[in-house]
Order: structure tokens, then sequence, then C-alpha cells
């Protein structure tokens, strides 16, 4: 791969709140290549979305990128870019698809409207042309009878439709990379995998990168070709999609892939991982996983691990790629033996 | 900043909504019979409201065929009176709470968008305004300035009547700004004069088309109790309020003098009042629309 499109390097972002620091962003480093999709997975409250808004500059107060981050994306910082210029970006060269269909859209404008002020804001048409264009980019996104959809307002289509609607408006400008935050988590599970289906399909037409976060296990093996697994503020692993789902390195990823619900054996009860994620105020000294992890030893509390790397496209924060004895002995973890309620 | 959107209120659905309740229709006929007569005065009264044709054999009659309303002691016909005063009243009720819906609305958009310092900062301010007795200070202040220009006395009153609403507004704003589309509109490149203006400020609508509702109801009784106390819309020129005055000190045997313009005012203010009530319930259904 040559130069990549999108790379971030060291972000930190962090909210200062009274005399906490909360640090959801701790240090984040990947890249995306130009028409690669990369999923960044991890439980709520690692980092993920913060991640997401940083690199569209979108943080409020009193969230903070800290000096020393660097965004690079098509030749320019943007963590030091003017606001004139990031607004510029937004929509017409990075652009995001929001969460939650539902509110993510304005109840008082015609749907048709709203993707057409996209095309407004960065270009410099006519109405008319950038009416035509949003029924076009509603067409393209597979909705029936683009023409009449487009004069109905929000609450008038359904939660499908209307996240089509929402990718209409992130895709009508040809971003060089739209952000799906948790795109279809909304959605019934049938939509989803028509939802996916589009991004993807979209993505090859264009020839569009996407940032694919999920918590959604299911859904970065449909979509994304590279996986950065966050937890804690920080990247603790990263590998292509099979390597992560045949052979994952990192315990706490390990852990993801447990807690999903396996079809070919029956189960009671669904694997967990004990705990859950402390409190961005105060990470744990050391390995921020020890506590929930179930190999942990001496090492993990005395020594934050560095990104080891596993192979040349394999890197994992943990320990046990230079101890890997230690994955032979698993014990209880550590918030199991303190009897935390789980 | 131009509005480039259609604002889509759905005014057409607002509208067959509120065309779907009688009392919204009864409110809309009864304000009717009462504008277009006020508006149009000089077409529907028969004589001048000010002159007075025979002092002595006209002065003080009964309602008649001739005089509907009857004459005041200065031969002055009431129904006459009743119509150019109440084309001033509406007038001043009209005009006097579009100032304070204008600067209301922007005050508080203003405030609950910018947020922090400036935030505070209005909101003090308005707090302090909000402890000044209203009829006080304008008795204060049409007591200072007898010969008061009705412009003066239209605007004095618009900007006392806007606080309640820009604080209404500045928590609509504020609840607003949270909104996933406002964050979706940032993150496709809108700037913050285009958030404010196309994606906030519409959807404060409602709570402002009410409030412009009661508002005019609410200045038309404040404008007749003014007049009433000889501080308002000042004679010759006639207003609800100074009509209702004229006949205060002899209600008991003249009572067409005074009984005839403040059945104006209770009918109007009421008409006001309901379809003011009437708007919020047609307007909010969209809210929640359909799942």
């Amino acid at each position: 791969m040559t130069e990549p499109l999108l790379s971030v390097e060291n972000l930190r972002t962090w909210f200062h709140t009274g005399d906490a620091v909360a640090k959801a962003v701790d240090g984040v480093s990947f890249s995306i290549g130009s028409g690669e999709t990369l999923g960044i997975v991890g439980e709520s409250g690692c980092g993920k979305s913060v991640t997401a808004l940083s690199i569209l500059r979108l943080v409020q107060q009193p969230g903070r990128i800290e000096s020393g981050s660097r965004i690079m994306f098509e030749g320019k910082d943007l963590v030091t870019l003017d606001d004139a210029a990031m607004r510029d970006i937004r929509g017409n060269r990075i652009s995001m698809i929001f969460q939650e269909p539902m509110s993510a859209l304005n109840p008082v404008f015609t749907v048709g409207d709203q993707v057409a002020e996209v095309a407004r804001i960065h270009g410099h048409g006519s109405r008319r042309d950038a009416w035509n264009r949003a029924v076009e980019m509603l067409s393209l996104t597979g909705i029936p009878a683009p023409e009449e959809r487009a004069k109905e307002y929000p609450h008038q289509l359904s939660g499908g439709m209307r996240q089509r609607v929402l990718i209409a408006m992130a895709l009508i400008m040809n971003p060089a990379l739209v952000i799906a935050d948790e795109p279809t988590t909304a959605l019934d599970v049938t939509i989803q995998a028509q939802i996916l289906e589009l991004l993807v399909d979209l993505q090859k037409r264009f020839g569009t990168s996407i940032l694919m976060i999920t918590h959604d296990l299911g859904v970065i093996a449909e979509t994304a070709s590279r996986v950065v697994v966050m937890y804690c503020g920080e990247v603790v692993e990263e590998a292509e999609v099979d390597t992560l789902f045949a052979a994952a390195h990192h315990p706490y990823t390990e852990g993801l892939m447990h807690a999903m619900p396996q079809l070919s054996e029956p189960r009671a009860r669904l694997n967990v991982i004990p705990g859950s994620v402390p409190a961005p105020t105060d990470w744990p000294s050391g390995c921020r996983f020890r506590d929930r992890c179930p190999y942990s030893w001496e090492r993990c509390e005395r020594e934050h691990p560095p990104l080891y790397e596993i192979s040349p496209t394999h890197t994992s924060r943990c320990h046990l790629a230079v101890e890997p004895e230690h994955r032979a002995n698993p014990h209880p973890p550590l918030v199991e033996q303190l009897g935390v309620s789980v | 900043m131009k509005a480039d959107i259609t604002p889509a209120v759905g005014k057409l659905r607002v509208f067959r909504r509120l065309m779907s309740r009688r009392s919204a229709v009864a409110a809309m006929l009864v304000l009717a019979l009462v504008v277009i007569p006020c508006a149009a005065a000089p077409l529907f009264a028969r004589y001048d409201p000010s002159a007075q044709p025979d002092i002595i054999a006209l002065r003080s009659q009964p309602p008649s065929f001739a005089h509907p309303f009857g004459t005041d002691p200065f031969s002055r016909d009431v129904l006459s009176r009743v119509l150019y005063g109440g084309r001033v009243s509406l007038a001043v009720a009209l005009i006097a709470t579009l100032v304070s819906i204008t600067f209301g609305t922007a005050y508080g958009a203003v405030a609950g968008f910018a947020g922090g310092a400036v935030e505070s900062e209005m909101m003090r301010l308005l707090d302090a305004l909000l402890s000044i007795p209203r009829l006080l200070l304008l008795i204060a202040v049409f007591a200072a300035w007898r010969q008061l220009p009705l412009p003066a006395f239209v605007l004095i009153v618009g900007f006392t009547g806007w606080y309640g609403l820009s604080r209404v507004v500045r928590g609509q704003v504020l609840a607003l700004k949270g909104q996933d589309f406002v964050a979706s509109a940032r993150a496709l490149g809108a700037g913050r004069a285009r958030i404010l203006m196309n994606h906030i400020l519409p959807n404060v609508l409602t709570p402002v088309i009410v409030a412009a509702a009661l508002g005019v109801g609410h200045v038309i009784l404040l404008e007749a109790g003014l007049s009433y106390l000889g501080v308002g819309v000042q004679q010759p020129q006639p207003s609800w309020g100074n009509i209702i005055q004229d006949g205060s000190d002899q209600i008991a045997r003249l009572w067409w003098i005074s009984f005839f313009p403040g059945v104006a005012i209770v009918v109007t203010v009421m008409a006001f009042n309901i379809l003011g009530d009437e708007l919020r319930e047609a307007l909010e259904p969209r809210q929640t629309g359909a799942g």
C-alpha cells in the first residue's frame, strides 16, 4: 500500500472536567488506505466514538485533542486545520453516518431537502441541481420512487429508509472517507444486512474508504478488511479480519470472540468478560485489562505493555507476545476473585 | 444568511388539522368578524368617531337602529368609536406582539446557542428585567411622558413583553443543540449560522407561534387596562380601553358606552386564547410523528 488516505498518529482526546481528566482516547494510532474498510471494535466507553468525532474535530467541550496528536488526511493535519477549512472537509471529503436514523434527521424538513442541503453547503450549483442530485443519490441508495420519497418528512419513512437517507447525505459529495458510527445498531437484523450490503456496494462503486465503528463483530466480519480493537482508550490489537477471527492474540479480543453467541454449540448461557471498563479518569497502571484478564501475572501490573508485533500485519498490546507460556495456566480474573458482580 | 430550505412545518397539514377542530374554526370566525370591520373601519362605520353631530339632541342615546351601540354624552356614535378604537387596539396588540416575539426569539436563540459565559450573562440580565413589574414600569413611563406618540407606546409595550418567550426559546434551543440531527449537520459541514437558522430555529416555531397568538390577547388586555387608567392611547383617538373609561363614570345610566367595547375585548381576547391553544394542539403531533 502506498501513502494511506488517513493516518491517525498518537491521538489523545482528553476531557477536562473539574480536577479530573478523562482520557477517553489515549494514544491511538491507525491508518486507512484508499478504498479500504477499517473496523474499530470495542465495548461502550472504550473510546471508539470519541476517536471518530476527533477525526472530524467534533469533540465538544470540555473534550480536547491534546497536542502531539496528528490526524493526517490528504496531506493536511486535521488537528491544526482552521475551522473554515475543517468545515470544508466535513461532508465533502470526510462524512459521517450516525447511529440513530430516528434522530439524525431534522423533523421539520423533507428528506430531499436535507440531502440537497449537503450539496448546497459544498457545491455552488443551483437549488434545482442540488435537488436533482439528491433524488439521484436517494435512488442509488435503493429508495423506491425517490422523487416522491424526497418530498416526505422523516417521520413518514421507516427506520431502514431513514438510514438510507443518511447514507445518501453522507455520500452525495463523493467523500474519500465515510465514518460509520454503529450504522446498523438501531435497525432490525434483516434491515441491518441490507444496509451493510448497500454500504459495501456503494463503496465499490465510488471507491470510498470506510471507518466502521461498531461493537458488533458480525458487522466487522461482513464489511471490514482490517480491524482495530480498542480498550480503555487504546488500541489493544490490530490485524487483518481473517487473522483476528482465526487467531486473536490479545485476551480482550479473545474474550470478545467468546462472547459471541455460537450457533454450532448449543449453550444455555452466553460467555461474558467479567467486570466492566474502568473509569476513564482512572485507568489502571500497567496493563489496563489486567483486572479482567484470566492470564495476568506480575509483569502486567508493573509494566504497561507496548504494541508488540505478532506478524507484519498483526500487533497486540499484551505481554503474552513475549512470554507466551503464561497462556497455559488461566486463572479466574481478579475482578471475580474480589467478588465484583459481573 | 438566506434560509434556502423551504421551512416545512407542513403549513398545509397544520392548517387542515386546525380546520378540523370546531373551536379553532369558531375562534377564527369570531376573529374575522371582529378584525375585518375594525381593520376596515372607514368602510363599516357610519359616522366619524370624533364627530359631535348634535350635542343637545343626540347626546347619551341608548342603542337604536340609527346608533346600534348608542351615543355618548358628546353625541358621538359608540359603534363607530368601537370600530375605530378596535383598529387602534388590534394594531397596537399585533405590532407590539410582533416586536416582542421577534426580539424574544432572537434573544433566547442566541443565548441558548452561544452557551457558556455569553448565555449566563444574558440570562442574568433577563432575570433582572423579569424582576421589574411590567405594569408599574409602563405606568411610570407613561406618567412621565404624557403625550406619548402611539408608535413609542407600541414599542415600549413590545420591548417589555418578550422575557417569558425568550426563556422558552432558550430552553428549546438548548435541547435541540444536543440533538443528533444537529450533530449530523455539523458533521456534514454546516456552519454555526446555518445550523441555527436552518436546523434549530424552524424547530422552535411551535412555541413561538403559540406565544404569538396568546400574546396578542394579552396585549389587548394590557392596552385596555393602561388606556382605562389614562396612560395608554390618548384621547381623542379612541381605543377599546379609553372608550370604556369614557363610560365608566356613568356606567349605571349610560351602560352601553362601556358595555360594547368591553364585549369586544372579551370576545377578541378569548378568541385569541382559544386559537393559541388550538394552534398548540395542531402543531404538536408532528413532534411525536409516526414511529
